[in-house]
């Protein structure tokens, strides 16, 4: 796993700001300097970071839409082959085919299908769990699940200098600048799970 | 009052043991009452379970902020109350070892589950409804444990929060698609929840008995499930505020609103009965619907019905009152209340109809025995006990939605 920045030993500048507004001029400045590489960590979801720092729209409601179909479908069949083809039984003289009584269960299944979809995708797609991150060895990084408001700005990043980003960041309002350092095992995931 | 609900867990496990070795002939239930305590108590937690569901999912979608700060612990209740109605049909299938029986999985016996009964429903309706609100109540977590993992003090406290907030760490990608599930998660809940008692009220309409075979049970079950569960909800909920002063969480606004909430239930419940009477007495003509509605109230457990009427109908009316919907303790006792009623709501309808159906010959009476209490009883400590480990040891509120929510407010303020 080898690192394109080998001289650096920063994974990326994290910087502070005590506000949501303050995040989201930020970050909208720091889209517009042309990092692509970047992330930002708030305590609670802050609406118009997305497009604040340019990163792509998630496509999890497709995901789940295809899931609840699937479970949907798949919950029907499963009915149908069971009580006309693989073990057909007469109950109070309904027809083997009696799809009425097949809607709840095939409710419940596009409900687990869509649901169980929802939580696990939404985990695999972030990739968690993940317990180590580079990002945690950051002074003050705690404060970014608390009450602070922080724009990440990676090392791989082609714009990214260790100096000049830095003296960027302090130019949008940031109220500190840290770095996030880099071991080797941090180093190797983020290779492994680059941006996400 | 941990410990206490801890003996009564233990009552909880004796009766398991006694029941499991010995058979369910140590309940009270035989022909013609085969369903008795078990389903009514089936009914009744799964009931109180619904109104986690309703306050964390249907208001989520309404955007009624003032849920934020009772929808962790409404969950929780969901969870708990959901655990506890499992327990019932779970141990009245004779054998629970064989429990998977339930599911379709291809076996050497050749055989698969019969999709045409309500009761093969109710074993999909309630597995789903347990994973789903297992899930939406993680996801409102995560976010919580990351905190705590960040102000953890102890090492201990940090890795076990470390392990179970995943590695959360409130990227804006990771936010994103959490925004997305959440919804989505509340938008399956609502339609799930109110399937869940729908499907449980088929266990009884499907049938041919009369008392059981009517087509207002769907609604009016939902209805029931409603209100006795935000009865549950305030009744757990008056104490843990008074004690541990959250007056500034749990305001009188959410007592107000809560309060409103039972009352219209309660007179959809209430309308629900009045329907009942009428078609039994009057409208449908039939002997056998008349005389089950005519020895519903004036039979042997006459007493139950008229308890019942006064219990959800006549003494919750009180809540018309704002000086009631106000008072704690007051609204605290109407709330027990109501938990009695609609636990009685449950008896009336299974034990009474099945103890008087079409032939005097096969008529019979229902008398409950030591273990049934001792399973009730049990389940209601362990309800109790897992709110209070619940409260002790999970945060109660959902931090970062108060934390969003006050952010919003102050921006306003502006």
């Amino acid at each position: 796993m080898s690192h394109s920045s080998p001289q650096s030993n920063v994974y990326a500048l994290v910087a502070e700001y005590p506000t949501p507004e303050a995040l989201l001029t930020a970050a909208e400045k720091v889209r517009d300097a042309g990092y692509k590489r970047v992330d930002a960590l708030t305590p609670f979801p802050v609406h118009g970071i997305v497009e604040a720092l340019g990163l792509p729209k998630s496509r999890m409601a497709a995901l789940v839409f295809c899931a609840a179909l699937f479970g949907a479908i798949g919950g029907f069949y499963l009915q149908v082959w069971l009580t006309t083809q693989q073990y057909p039984l007469t109950i109070s003289g309904r027809p083997y085919f009696s799809w009425p009584n097949y809607i709840p269960v095939t409710f419940e299944c596009m409900v687990l299908a869509a649901g169980l979809t929802a939580f696990f995708g939404m985990l695999i797609r972030n990739r968690l769990p993940r317990p180590y991150h580079p990002l945690f060895a950051t002074r003050g990084i705690e404060a970014s699940t608390t009450g602070k408001f922080m724009i990440v700005v990676e090392s791989t990043d082609p714009k990214f200098d260790e100096k000049g980003t830095e003296s960027f960041l302090r130019s949008t309002g940031a109220e500190s600048v840290n770095a996030a350092p880099f071991d080797d095992f941090g180093r190797d995931q983020a290779a492994d799970g680059a941006a996400k | 009052m941990m410990g206490i609900c801890f003996l009564i867990v233990g009552l909880l496990f004796t009766t398991i043991t006694k029941l499991v070795t010995t058979g369910i002939g140590i309940w009270g239930n035989n022909q013609p009452v085969a369903w008795a305590f078990d389903i009514v108590n089936f009914v009744w937690w799964i009931g109180i379970g619904h109104a986690g569901t309703l306050i964390s999912a249907i208001l989520f979608l309404f955007r009624q902020e003032w849920r934020t700060s009772i929808n962790r612990f409404a969950e929780a209740m969901t969870i708990f109350a959901v655990m506890c109605a499992g327990l019932y049909p779970l141990l009245h299938l004779g054998r629970p070892w064989l429990f998977y029986w339930l599911f379709p999985y291809p076996n050497v016996m050749q055989t698969w589950p019969q999709f045409r009964s309500p009761l093969m429903w109710d074993v999909f309706a309630v597995s789903t409804y347990f994973t789903i609100s297992v899930l939406f109540w993680y996801t409102g977590l995560l976010p919580d444990l990351a905190s705590l993992r960040d102000r953890a003090k102890s090492r201990i406290a940090q890795v076990i929060t470390g392990v179970a907030a995943l590695g959360w760490r409130g990227s804006a990608r990771h936010w994103q698609r959490y925004d997305i599930i959440y919804l989505l998660l509340a938008g399956l809940s609502t339609p799930l929840v109110l399937s869940v008692h729908s499907i449980v009220s088929l266990d009884f309409a499907v049938a041919q008995l009369p008392g059981w075979h009517t087509t207002i049970f769907p609604p009016y079950f939902v209805a029931g499930a409603v209100y006795s569960g935000f009865a549950m909800v305030l009744t757990f909920m008056i104490p843990v505020r008074a004690f541990f002063g959250f007056k500034d969480f749990v305001t009188q606004r959410h007592l107000d609103a809560m309060s409103k909430v039972m009352l219209a239930t309660g007179l959809i419940v209430l309308y629900g009965y009045a329907m009942e009477a009428f078609v039994g007495l009057v409208y449908s003509g039939n002997p056998n619907e008349y005389f089950q509605m005519h020895n519903r109230m004036f039979g042997p457990y006459g007493w139950s019905y008229w308890m019942l009427i006064t219990c959800n109908g006549i003494i919750p009316q009180l809540l018309w009152l704002k000086r009631v919907r106000l008072n704690p303790v007051l609204l605290w006792f109407i709330t027990i209340v109501i938990n009695i009623g609609m636990w009685l709501e449950r008896f009336v309808i299974i034990v009474i109809s099945l103890h008087r159906d079409f032939v005097p010959s096969s008529w019979g009476m229902y008398f409950p025995t030591k273990w049934d209490f001792g399973m009730f009883i049990g389940t209601m400590g362990f309800f109790g006990f897992m709110m209070c480990l619940f409260i002790r040891f999970i945060p109660m509120f959902a931090g970062f939605e108060l934390r969003e929510l006050l952010h919003k407010k102050k921006s306003h303020s502006h």
